[in-house]
């Protein structure tokens, strides 16, 4: 039964994809986009990953969506429809070439859902042994995310500041 | 020639990622409308998100919480790794996700920018306005 | 560019919805030690409920002065998470190595991680929350507030 649900996961996700970027609306390709994004999120709660399902699920479809519609909302009906152009042929060319390239590499890549593959034999295995007596905590996601690796936490935390102060900057803070 | 075939079915994220990396970069750079172009670099950025956190499945493998109280209260408790999932790509996906959304709400600052000063989404007209 | 929505189900709704909101993203940051969440999903929560009630109510009214305050401190959660690491500092550790927080009543190299893992996650939480809704702010601002130079 998990199977059939799974494969159904996969064919709503490809074909979400395509219609977000199919539809002629802007309006409404962001819509879709969001219900993509929630998707992904469930595929994700699927393979185990249950915090970033969460984070997907919140940021993905809540606030980029949030974001998307602000922007639109300040333009006029004309610029939301979008007209059809012809694609450049180098791009029709070039990109399947890229697409063997990268897919000429699969072979060295570790096989899916393998538990012998080198990003889960060197330091994983410690972290996930030495989490509890450490630090107390049973999610082992947040006790790397903040207590092993909280440099890089750090240095998000400013990009994301980073970020608030630029919009402010272009765009001004008040309204009339 | 066949086991390269083999080789591909046997990962199928890879295939996914390749799928939906190609066709994003393929709408940022086809299309014309500025919007447009954000929406396929959400896409780049969530197809190699994607790929992120299937590399860290792993077959019947649970959550990376370890399991509930007998964990915490006992004085030795094993684990074995085996049994849960990689939790390092999560690590790397939860800055990721966030860092995604924060420079599209940059992108979006300058193309809200850019309709202000010149009227337009389209780049083609954009570029007319501004010689 | 936000008007009041002029519905009275919307506004209702929205009314019993932003504390709820609230007290779930509280809950979410406080028990991501215990189950899934933490400080990032917990962050985004809290700013989304503010924005959901800039977006019904309109950035002017009263559910949203707090909004309207909070953008103010748009630098206090990277000030907290790096306070956390420079409090390390003090008594020869090192920077952001929890078991060198010097709390007074704390025995344990455990305990002191656990609550330094909490008082970092409160961080990031606060600045994920105020650029979000800083961000809408700007997005949502018009174009008549552009002054003349100074």
């Amino acid at each position: 039964m998990t199977l059939w649900f799974e494969i159904l996961l996969l064919i709503l996700l490809v074909v979400t994809a395509a219609g977000a970027i199919l539809v002629k609306d802007l309006i409404s390709a962001v819509f879709i986009l969001g219900s993509y994004s929630f998707l992904l999120a469930l595929v994700w709660a699927w393979l185990g990953a249950v915090d970033v399902a969460f984070v997907e699920a919140v940021v993905g479809a809540g606030l980029a969506t949030i974001f998307f519609l602000l922007t639109l909302f300040g333009t006029a009906p004309k610029d939301t429809h979008l007209r059809r152009s012809a694609p450049p042929r180098l791009a029709l060319l070039g990109l399947p070439v890229l697409g063997l390239l990268l897919l000429y590499a699969a072979e060295d890549l570790p096989r899916f859902r393998n538990p012998a593959s080198p990003a889960s034999v060197h330091v994983s295995p410690d972290y996930l042994s030495n989490s509890l007596e450490d630090t107390e905590t049973p999610n082992v996601v947040t006790s790397v995310l903040m207590d092993y690796r909280a440099f890089d936490t750090l240095i998000e935390t400013a990009v994301i500041f980073t970020a608030g102060v630029a919009c402010v900057l272009l765009l001004g803070r008040k309204r009339e | 020639m066949i086991e390269h075939i083999v080789a591909w079915l046997e990962r199928p994220n890879f295939i996914a990622f390749v799928i939906f990396f190609l066709w994003g970069i393929f709408i940022m750079v086809a299309h014309a409308n500025l919007v447009k172009k954000l929406i396929g670099m959400y896409l780049v950025q969530a197809s190699v998100i994607f790929l992120l956190v299937t590399i860290s499945a792993k077959s019947q493998a649970t959550v990376p919480i370890l399991q509930g109280t007998d964990a915490v209260q006992s004085e030795s408790p094993t684990i074995d790794p085996d049994q849960y999932s990689n939790p390092l790509p999560h690590v790397l996906t939860l800055t990721a996700i966030v860092v995604q959304v924060a420079t599209l709400g940059v992108s979006l600052a300058l193309v809200t920018a850019i309709y202000r000063e010149y009227g337009s989404l389209d780049e083609d007209e954009v570029l007319q306005r501004i010689e | 560019m936000i008007d009041a929505h002029d519905s009275l189900i919307v506004r209702t709704m929205a009314r019993l919805l932003i504390p709820l909101i609230q007290l779930f993203a509280v809950y979410v940051l406080v028990f991501g030690q215990y189950g899934p969440g933490g400080g990032f999903v917990g962050g985004v929560m809290l700013g989304t409920s503010l924005i959901l009630g800039i977006l019904v109510f309109g950035p002017e009214e009263s559910p949203c002065r707090l909004a309207n305050k909070v953008v103010h401190g748009d630098g206090i959660g990277l000030i907290i998470f790096a306070g956390v690491g420079g409090l390390c500092l003090i008594g020869g550790g090192e920077f952001l190595n929890y078991s060198d927080l010097e709390i007074p009543w704390v025995t344990t190299d455990s305990r002191r991680r656990f609550l330094g893992i909490l008082m970092t996650q409160i961080g990031v939480a606060v600045d994920v929350a105020v650029t979000a809704i800083s961000i809408v702010f700007s997005l949502s601002s018009s174009d008549e507030s552009e002054q003349p130079d100074d």
